[in-house]
Parts: structure tokens; C-alpha cells; sequence
């Protein structure tokens, strides 16, 4: 559970760009946020908004060009990983900071076993001697649930069900003891069965070894159940962060309370027709210099199409980026 | 209800393995064991179920895109089970289907006013202009700009190339829609303007769906009876209220409860049906009941004899032995 104190992982006013021929695209536009110790923070948006592309920024997993980072602080542990040289980016990535891809069976390599991919990251970063990381490896695949753990090291990734080779990547990941691990949308490939199993599984590790986490992914569901703060992404840009109560509860911002509505649900009422948030999320082609919702918003007036709202405290941890005040219906003061 | 528009009565579709130098036959995948399903006229039936239990195979067969291995379909009063190529092809303008992912169902290479009239070329013969006045007018009824009938598919979002799809399989008007999880490679906020657009061309034009999916939030909102797939079965169908409110089979329970529930004051505290292990290979299920490897309520029988579908209320259907029991 979220315990006060220092941030773990600071962001501040981060922005990335992708070169193409068209022109630049601005896919993170001055994105802060922070990440505090033992806390499970969602973050949400539709594909495109810039949440998978932020996170992979952080730890230099773009490749550059076409990616280029331009402008930000990323701070971990006093220092600031956009400043560091490849080489020591690569001792922190995989120790201390975990990684959980979208698709496990596109980020295993399918050419070696398991156990060959877990013990790398073991005999790299921790210096274990090959049988040590045997044991480790074997107590990890263990740890994340899978039966028969010793004799399964020796299997090679098409041998694991898509629910087995994401636990198989849960392990990878944790394997150095992270102090953060993002997971980037890890049961979207799953079947509901299997995402069920899986999360049970996350929640269990989080209460064992204490990390932070950042979750990504498009189903609120999933957040509901296991965030603690949430940020919701659009465009590129944080347009709200809260608490997971106080969010779904009471949404400040236009998109995130449309979303919220979009949503069905398997239980409670069901409505006689879908709301729907009309148009198409934004191409960034140039840095925004309006409210990049402002198209699509149905609260929308004269100056939401000529400034970038700045994020605003609405109460205490709760903040949006959005010049019309939901609670007043009327634009923002000051 | 009146007579059904669709019959599926004991449908089979087994792919063969072949193995060894000689490809020698050596089993079969059953991706559709013994399946029955009637569709009425201008419902939507909803087919859920996690990948690989046969859903789509069921949506394919039930237009003869496969060859059946055994069981017979029959579209508006017609048996197409074993119809020859040339005797279907007057049926399929009745049957159409709308495919998962936009993008590698619409041809790079044609303009969207090609693949809307494509259908129109074969099964119609159509002036130009009156050609020309179809595909604007189907356009129109998706929602796509006139103006770009000229462009080519990947100057569109997911969510126009899936109004795109949706043109085609309206352009010979007809009676019966297969949409194979045309939601999936979408967005939440898409999901739900390409639901209403197929919910709006439903009251229009009377269409019957057969809806694959496996969100099952997405079904109760569209769907007014619901089938529930498991390895290669239909393990229960109700309708859909019946079914979300109070779901007979432990498998359906399973599922409805594993979908997580967008509220931060429930859902943290909910338990959950947690099944354990995996989906029993379709090549080599089970003996007796298909779900008794991972049914948390598993009895002695379910391991030796497989339960019947049957009859458990009103419109409801089950294959279950705790069902049978009571």
C-alpha cells in the first residue's frame, strides 16, 4: 500500500518525438508525474495517447532515431536517466527497473530456453555463478506459479501457453529484486480467465516484495481493481491524476469522465445505448498549442481551441489539465 | 419467435494432423465437437468464449467458409451443408461477414469505392451510375465521407476501415451478419460508435447477427441471447439477461466473474472464481465432461460421461451434470 514519502521515480516536463518524413510527431508532450514508494499507479488511455511510448522513454527503450527525447528530467535514485550513457542506463534497466511487455511471445526469444533467458539477467546484473542463477531462476518460475519449475528452465518459450510465457515474463522481471517494475498493458493478450489469474498473482507479489509499479493499460477495469493513483493520458499529455476512488468517483475531466461512461459493464444496469465520444483521437504533427481534446470535447468554448490548459489541483492529490470546472459548469477561475 | 432464420444442428468441423514423412493422418484438432444453435430473425446472438474454443470456426462454418465435417447448416430455409461451390453462390448474397481486423481484410490496393462495390460487380449487374449511387448511399449509411470514396484503406483509422468492412458485407442487402470480434483491434471510445452504427443498421434493415466476441461486457450490451463456448462445445445458452444475472454453468460463473468491474469500491474486495491451469488442447480433450480438468465443482461422473445439452428453463440451455441432478 502507498506510504508517504520521497517519490522513487520523478518526471518532469519529459517530451519525445518521433522523426518521420512527414514531419515531426509529438507523441509525449511535457508529461510529469511521480512514482512513490510500495504504490501501484494506472495509467490509462486509448492506443496513441502516448502512455506506452512515455514509459519506454524513461529507460531509453526507444530506438533513436526516430525517437528522440528533447526535453526533461527523469529522476531515479538522485540521478537523472536521460543524462546517462548507454552503458550505465544498461546496469540499471533489468536491476532495478523491470519491464513487462504487451506480448510475451514477441519479447522471448524463441531460439533460446527459458531458463538460458532467465539466468542472463541474473549472472549480468547480480554476478551469479551459473548454478546459483539455476536456483534462482527455478525459485522464480516457482515464485510466479508456475508447477515443476526445475524441469521447465529447459523449455523453450512456444512450449508455455500465452498465460504461462507472461508469468514467464513477470519472473524475467523480476529477477534482480526491481524497485520499480512498469508493466506495459501485461494481460491484453490474456483471456479473462488468465488475466484473472494473473492479477490475483500481481497483487500477491506487491504485498511480497514491495515495489512500485506502473500499470498500463486501456481497460478500467483492470485499474479498478488494482491501482492506487491514476493518471489518465490523452494526446500525449496527463490530463488528469488521482487517487483510483476519488477518479472514478468524481472525473474533473471531460475525457475521463466520457470514458468512464463508454465503458459496459457485466453487472448493474444495462444502458439503452452506448455513449460515445464522437471524432478520433489527434495526430500530433507539431507540439500542441490547444487543448488537444478540445475537438472532441462537448464542453468546449473560445479558449480551449487557442491555449494548452496547464494542470490544475482540484483537491489535494487530484489534479486536471482542463479549463471548464465539471462541479461548478462554468469555466475555471484564475 | 417464428421459424429460425439460421439452423445449425449437430455442426463438427475437425482439422486433420498429418505428421511424418509420409504426412501419414495421425488426429484430429476438433475445434467445433457437436454443435446446435438456432438463430431467429433480427436477434443478435452473442458467441463468447476464450480463444481457441471454436467460436470463429462456428461463425465461419455457419456460412460454409469451412467445409463441415459433420452436422448440417441451413441459411432461411435452405441447407448449404453440402452444397456444391456453384449452387452456394446465389445463397451468399444473404450471408455476409465482418471481419476482425480491418486492416488485412480490405485490400491495400483498392480504393474504398472498389472493395464497397466489389460484391456489387459480382452478384449484380449494375449501371455505373447506378453502381456509383449504391456505394455512396452505403457510405452514407456507415457514416463515411462521400469524398473519400476514392482514397486508399490506410488513410483511415481503425474505426473508419471497420465502417469500411461494415459497407461491404451491407452492399446486396443481407438477411445474416457473422461479426468475428469486429470490436477487438479497436479502441474503447471506437468500440462504442461502431456498436451503435451496427445496432442502428439492425433496427433499419431487420439484419440477423451472429456476434463473436469475447468481451463479454460488450455482448450484454449488444447481444439478446448469448451462447457460451469451452473447447469446442456450447456449454450454455439463455438469454442474455438470464444469463448475466444468474449463470447455470460453473464455467459461465467462472468467466462472468473474472471480468474485472470498472469500480474502485467493489472491485478490489470482490473475490473471484480463480480457475487453475490452462485450456485442454482441442486435439486431445478431455474423456467426459470438457471443463473437468479446471471446473472447481467437479464430480466423479464429470470425469467419465459427458453431460447432454439440455433444456434447465425457459429458453435456457446447459451441459452440465449438477444440472442435471437437481
Amino acid at each position: 500500500m502507498p506510504n508517504e514519502g520521497a517519490a522513487i521515480l520523478q518526471v518532469k516536463e519529459l517530451r519525445t518525438v518521433f522523426q518521420t518524413r512527414q514531419g515531426d510527431v509529438h507523441a509525449v508532450n511535457g508529461v510529469s508525474f511521480e512514482l512513490r514508494p510500495g504504490e501501484l499507479l494506472g495509467v490509462v488511455g486509448e492506443s496513441g495517447s502516448g502512455k506506452s511510448v512515455t514509459m519506454m522513454s524513461l529507460i531509453g527503450l526507444l530506438p533513436s532515431p526516430p525517437a528522440k527525447v528533447t526535453a526533461g528530467q527523469v529522476v531515479f535514485e538522485g540521478q537523472d536517466l536521460l543524462h546517462l550513457s548507454g552503458n550505465e542506463l544498461r546496469a540499471i534497466r533489468g536491476a532495478k527497473i523491470g519491464f513487462i511487455f504487451q506480448d510475451p511471445m514477441t519479447s522471448l526469444n524463441p531460439v533460446f530456453t527459458v531458463g538460458f533467458q532467465l539466468m542472463e539477467p541474473l549472472r549480468a546484473h547480480m554476478g551469479l555463478s551459473k548454478t546459483k542463477a539455476k536456483d534462482r531462476a527455478a525459485e522464480l518460475l516457482d515464485l510466479v506459479g508456475i508447477p515443476d519449475a526445475k524441469r521447465r528452465l529447459s523449455d523453450f518459450p512456444h512450449q508455455f501457453s500465452g498465460g504461462m510465457r507472461q508469468r514467464v515474463m513477470i519472473a524475467m522481471a523480476l529477477a534482480c529484486d526491481p524497485k520499480v517494475l512498469i508493466a506495459d498493458e501485461p494481460t491484453t493478450a490474456l483471456d479473462v480467465t488468465i488475466q484473472a489469474q494473473i492479477l490475483e498473482l500481481v497483487k500477491e507479489l506487491r504485498h511480497k516484495l514491495g515495489m512500485s509499479i506502473i500499470w498500463i493499460t486501456h481497460d478500467l477495469g483492470v485499474i479498478a481493481g488494482i491501482a492506487d493513483r491514476v493518471m489518465v493520458m490523452y494526446g500525449g499529455q496527463v490530463v488528469e491524476q488521482a487517487p483510483v476512488r476519488e477518479l472514478f468517483s468524481n472525473p474533473q475531466h471531460p475525457y475521463t469522465k466520457a470514458l468512464l461512461d463508454t465503458v459496459p459493464s457485466v453487472r448493474g444496469t444495462r444502458p439503452g445505448k452506448l455513449q460515445v465520444i464522437e471524432g478520433q483521437p489527434p495526430i500530433l504533427y507539431g507540439a500542441p498549442s490547444s487543448c488537444s481534446f478540445s475537438e472532441r470535447c462537448a464542453h468546449a468554448f473560445t479558449p480551449c481551441h487557442s491555449q494548452n490548459p496547464p494542470p490544475v489541483a482540484v483537491d489535494g492529490d487530484h489534479n486536471v489539465a482542463c479549463l471548464w470546472d465539471v462541479s461548478e459548469g462554468a469555466p475555471r477561475h484564475g | 419467435m417464428a421459424e429460425p432464420l439460421v439452423q445449425i444442428d449437430g455442426l463438427k468441423v475437425h482439422f486433420p494432423v498429418y505428421a511424418g514423412i509420409f504426412r501419414r493422418h495421425v488426429g484430429d484438432v476438433k475445434a467445433v465437437d457437436d454443435v446446435s444453435l438456432d438463430i431467429f430473425e433480427g436477434e443478435t446472438l452473442g458467441l463468447v468464449g476464450e480463444s481457441g474454443c471454436g467460436k470463429s470456426t462456428v461463425g465461419r462454418a455457419a456460412i460454409r467458409l469451412y467445409e463441415l465435417t459433420d452436422g448440417s447448416v441451413s441459411v432461411d430455409g435452405q441447407d448449404i451443408s453440402n452444397s456444391a461451390a456453384g449452387d452456394l453462390r446465389p445463397v451468399r448474397p444473404k450471408m455476409q461477414m465482418i471481419f476482425q481486423d480491418p486492416q488485412a481484410s480490405l485490400n491495400p490496393r483498392m480504393t474504398v469505392a472498389a472493395i464497397i462495390g466489389e460484391p456489387l460487380d459480382e452478384h449484380r449487374s449494375l449501371s455505373p451510375s447506378e453502381r456509383t449511387a449504391r456505394i455512396y448511399e452505403l457510405m452514407d449509411q456507415v457514416g463515411l465521407n462521400r469524398e473519400f470514396a476514392n482514397r486508399y484503406p490506410h488513410e483511415f483509422s481503425g474505426g473508419q476501415r471497420q465502417r469500411i468492412g461494415i459497407a461491404r458485407a451491407l452492399a446486396l442487402n443481407p438477411k445474416f451478419i457473422v461479426c468475428d470480434e469486429p470490436l477487438a483491434a479497436l479502441d474503447v471510445s471506437i468500440q462504442a460508435q461502431v456498436v451503435n452504427l451496427l445496432e442502428e443498421l439492425q433496427e433499419k434493415y431487420g439484419l440477423t447477427y451472429l456476434f463473436i466476441s469475447h468481451d463479454l461486457s460488450m455482448i450484454r450490451r449488444i447481444a439478446d441471447r448469448v451462447a457460451v463456448m469451452y473447447l469446442g462445445k456450447i456449454v450454455e445458452l439463455a438469454p442474455r439477461d438470464a444469463l448475466y444475472d444468474d449463470p447455470a454453468h460453473p464455467y459461465t460463473q467462472a468467466l462472468l466473474s473474472a471480468v474485472p468491474e470498472p469500480d474502485p469500491e467493489r472491485e478490489p474486495g470482490r473475490q473471484h472464481i480463480i480457475l487453475s491451469g490452462d485450456v485442454p488442447s482441442p486435439s486431445d480433450p478431455p474423456s467426459g465432461c470438457n471443463f473437468c480438468t479446471r471446473c472447481p465443482q467437479v464430480m466423479d461422473i464429470c470425469r467419465v460421461k459427458e453431460p447432454a445439452f439440455r433444456a434447465i428453463g425457459e429458453g435456457r440451455y446447459a451441459a452440465c451434470h449438477l444440472l442435471e441432478t437437481t
